[in-house]
């Protein structure tokens, strides 16, 4: 007798929760907290590929959303394309950039990973803030009027929400499949210990080349994907170190490493963020970063795994075993 | 006569990076671990500065002393209270750590403070003095000296004396060192107090002669990072060459280059540095 709660069934009501939940609540402001919480979900889910389960820290994730998000502007911009011709130039640019960093700073240890991804991070928003191709620290803006859908400029959120869930469909299929993988446990050694996985013939500069690249792809299509719905750019949402604290914290909170680990992170934090933005105005969003950051250091204090090997650990075993996978 | 006057005040200005870098870099040396919360420090030692300006009032030296007091005490009772139980966790704790502290301390400050630039009143050390046809703000000048003196000084503190040397031996070993009769733990909130207190003392010192606003802990933490990574980790002599050398390549690309350019080419240089030498100037590998 299968439980209710075997992994394949919790995951196809997952799925039939997040497909129903646009028309259960149909209401403006409930559409437009999912489409928030998926598209926190895509991104903390690509950041999870490098961060969480090989273990090497980005706080400069930005740089790729950054590169995503500008891309479809800037060629809407220059030529007057549909946005989604950037979004390619996008993921080509982002794994060159994921390389360039990755390149150098993979032979050394994890601190200095962490270091080059934030200064890079923030030397290129400076750089975008004064260079006026890219629109300086004004930015670009995006169709104002849909020619045609492939403008990806909807009036309602319906559509926006189905495109993030597939999206996120997408990340966390190629999570779950690299998982099972080699390629997974590779990952999750260089984790454990680095020299001991290089003992044992991990390739592992390789390895984690592999998995910045892959992140940096999916994180640019999450940028592209925010520009679109957006439909406006500017250095500090696209580059600020806010949007990689975001990452951070949703993957974090949940559980890095896990592959459900950003979506319980998403769910938890973004209801709470716009929260906090609605009862305090606009001084809200600098509370949010307090509290934000104040989760941050309790996280790494005491429960550095996140809620899920929280849940794991106090739930008692025989509950737990349905769960297993 | 300008280029000379450029060259002066930019190394003035890197002596201040020097000294609290080197905070950020003996804490790097002594537990291997990075402090992304090492600029916020410096700018909380310029609130300190001016909140013992405005409330209790007194001269340069009194609100240095008071902010280099401030900050230790915070960077000690961050180490017992924070640091100490992530030190031996896995690296995504170690990372969060100071990050998460980073947002906390900085976004507690715009809270507070508000965003707004703010500058110390007029004090002792305001007016300028004119040396063989080059004007120095006498408070850069002073704050300059300073700067090279105590770093100097931390540079012999760990080379030179007992304390020193049991800071180095719990860095190299922290098992024997503890045969030996240290107690780590000591050691390591030592090294914490230095670090944030040279970070204190220095914000303390900027402030005299720069406005600023709780965003510049982000800019200082960044550049202290391009710093260490020139000076080479764990290398307090290293950082103080380096800098040196990045406070001269600051205000020439600002005074050459315009103003909006002296970060990129700084940050531009850590992309470079790590390239072409990740150990750092001083560094080993």
């Amino acid at each position: 007798m299968k439980s209710i709660f075997s992994p394949r069934r919790r995951i196809a009501l997952l799925a039939v929760a997040l497909l129903l939940f646009p028309v259960v609540f149909s209401g403006a402001f409930a559409r437009d907290i999912g489409v928030a919480f998926l598209l926190a979900a895509i991104s903390a889910s690509a950041w999870n590929i490098v961060g969480g389960y090989a273990g090497q820290v980005s706080v400069g994730h930005s740089m790729f959303f950054g590169i995503g998000a500008y891309m479809p502007l800037l060629f809407y911009s220059l030529f007057g394309w549909s946005p989604i011709a950037g979004i390619p130039v996008g993921i080509v640019l982002s794994i060159a950039l994921a390389v360039v960093i990755g390149m150098p700073t993979f032979r050394l240890t994890g601190h200095y990973f962490s270091m080059a991804t934030i200064a890079v991070a923030e030397l290129i928003r400076i750089f975008v803030g004064t260079w006026d191709f890219v629109g300086a620290a004004v930015g670009l803006q995006g169709p104002a009027t849909a020619r045609g859908w492939w403008d990806l400029t909807f009036r309602s959120e319906l559509p926006y929400y189905y495109i993030f869930l597939a999206v996120l469909g997408i990340v966390l299929a190629t999570t779950a499949f690299i998982e099972r993988r080699r390629f997974g446990f590779y990952l999750r050694a260089i984790k454990a210990s680095e020299r001991a996985a290089r003992s044992l013939g991990v390739p592992v500069r390789r390895t984690k080349m592999q998995a910045l690249a892959l992140s940096a792809a999916f994180t640019s299509v999450a940028g592209s994907l925010y520009a679109a719905k957006t439909g406006f750019i500017d250095p500090d949402s696209g580059f600020g170190i806010l949007v990689s604290v975001q990452m951070v914290i949703v993957a974090a909170l949940g559980g890095a490493g896990m592959l459900f680990g950003p979506l319980l992170g998403a769910l938890i934090l973004i209801p709470l963020q716009i929260a906090t933005n609605t009862w305090f105005g606009g001084g809200g969003s600098g509370l949010t970063y307090i509290l934000y950051g104040g989760i941050i250091v309790v996280i790494a204090r005491f429960e550095p795994g996140g809620l899920f090997e929280l849940w794991y650990r106090v739930v008692p075993e025989r509950w737990r075993r349905a769960y297993a996978t | 006569m300008v280029a000379v006057q450029v060259i002066v005040g930019g190394l003035l200005l890197g002596a201040i990076y020097a000294l609290f870098s080197s905070g950020l870099t003996l804490i790097w040396g002594m537990m291997n671990f990075i402090n992304f919360a090492h600029g916020e420090f410096v700018m909380l030692g310029m609130y300190a500065a001016l909140m013992v300006v405005v409330w209790i009032g007194g001269g340069p030296a009194i609100f240095a002393i008071a902010a280099a007091v401030a900050l230790a005490a915070l960077g000690v009772a961050i180490y017992f209270s924070l640091i100490r139980h992530v030190t031996r966790g896995p690296m995504l704790a170690q990372i969060l750590s100071t990050f998460g502290l980073a947002l906390l301390l900085r976004y507690t400050a715009f809270w507070i403070f508000s965003a707004n630039f703010v500058s110390l009143p007029q004090n002792a050390m305001s007016g300028t003095v004119n040396l063989g046809g080059i004007y120095l703000p006498i408070a850069q000048l002073v704050a300059g000296l300073v700067a090279i003196t105590l770093t100097v000084a931390l540079h012999l503190l760990l080379t030179r004396t007992t304390v020193g040397s049991k800071l180095l031996a719990v860095a190299e070993d922290r098992t024997a060192a503890m045969l030996m009769g240290i107690r780590p733990d000591r050691m390591q909130a030592l090294a914490w107090g230095l670090s944030a207190g040279a970070a204190g003392i220095a914000g303390a010192l900027m402030a005299t002669s720069y406005p600023w606003s709780p965003s510049v802990g982000e800019t200082f933490g960044l550049i202290a990072f391009v710093v260490v990574a020139l000076g080479g980790f764990g290398s307090v002599l290293g950082s103080l060459y380096a800098g040196l050398i990045i406070g001269l390549i600051q205000s020439a690309s600002a005074f050459w280059l315009g103003a909006i350019y002296k970060d990129i080419v700084v940050y531009g240089l850590f992309v470079a540095l790590l390239w072409l030498r990740p150990q750092g100037l001083m560094g080993k590998t």
